[in-house]
């Protein structure tokens, strides 16, 4: 299991830098579903593999596609790559790296100071998440709930495409046409 | 397998993210980035849970998928809007609220 656990992890995070790094958002995204599989991967070594099955279904299935369908819709082909490969000068992305990698560097020293005792290797027992889940957190199901469906009218009213009229009298001698 | 291994990798992962926010200009790859900072915010949640043997990690992780299901539909819709009305996924053109410096 550790050995799954260091490959998977390191498949992840060198799939996260190619999705950063790449200039065509559907390279991308092919990259961010192989990130996403490895992430299932260090969930399936953790013990957890009802969350490694959601997280395969939920992100590398549900998210990636509503990313694919909006970049089919806007079109992003070659002309967008190009610019991509513009911005991606490396005055631009010089100083956030150096910034960024201070922060981790602080994340690692503190990480590995606190005391460390090994991962337990058993599954949580599968029963114990919705008995917890509609049990003590049950107000938060409901809150997730609201939160969906806010998402859900929020979107459709965003998205919406409507058509533009410059001026009313124009749209009425359009309609009298 | 320690346990800091675990949360060492969220910390990268969720510092690529945040390195994917900072560094590019096109609106998707910063909703991307976004969902890898989530995706590893809920890497910890589930060590942790795994740590001591309870459930509650893997309750938050179906919060925070909840929660990224919502974001980006929504973050969608507005990408969507922003090319309709703008042309473009540059966030740096999207200067409209900027006032005028040389008044």
């Amino acid at each position: 299991m550790n050995y799954l656990f260091y490959i998977s992890s390191i498949v992840a995070i060198a799939a996260t830098v190619m999705v950063i790094t790449r200039h065509q958002p559907v390279h991308a995204l092919l990259y961010l579903v192989v990130s996403f599989l490895g992430v299932a991967m260090i969930f399936l070594s953790l013990g957890a593999p009802f969350v490694a099955t959601l997280e395969i279904i939920l992100y590398a299935g549900a998210i990636i596609v509503l990313f694919i369908f909006v970049v089919m819709m806007l079109n992003l082909g070659r002309e967008s790559a190009i610019q991509e490969k513009q911005w991606m000068q490396p005055k631009t992305w010089i100083g956030p790296s150096i910034l960024t990698a201070i922060l981790l560097g602080e994340l690692l020293v503190l990480l590995t100071m606190g005391g460390s005792v090994p991962m337990p290797q058993q599954t949580v027992d599968l029963k114990k998440i919705p008995l917890s889940l509609y049990g003590e957190y049950v107000i938060a199901v409901e809150l997730t709930g609201f939160l969906l469906m806010a998402g859900i009218v929020g979107a459709a009213h965003i998205g919406r495409h409507k058509k533009k009229y410059l001026h009313r009298f124009l749209k009425q001698e359009e309609e009298a046409v | 397998m320690q346990s800091y291994s675990v949360l060492v990798v969220a910390a990268i992962l969720f510092v690529l993210g945040l390195l994917g926010v900072l560094t590019r200009r096109n609106i998707i790859f910063i909703l991307i980035s976004i969902e890898i900072m989530l995706n590893a915010a809920g890497v910890a949640f589930v060590a942790a849970g795994a740590r001591w043997g309870q459930p509650d990690g893997q309750v938050m992780f179906l919060f925070i998928l909840a929660m990224a299901a919502s974001e980006v539909s929504v973050g969608l819709a507005l990408v969507m809007q922003v090319y309709h009305q703008h042309k473009t996924l540059d966030v740096s053109k999207l200067n409209n609220l900027k006032d005028d410096i040389d008044v």
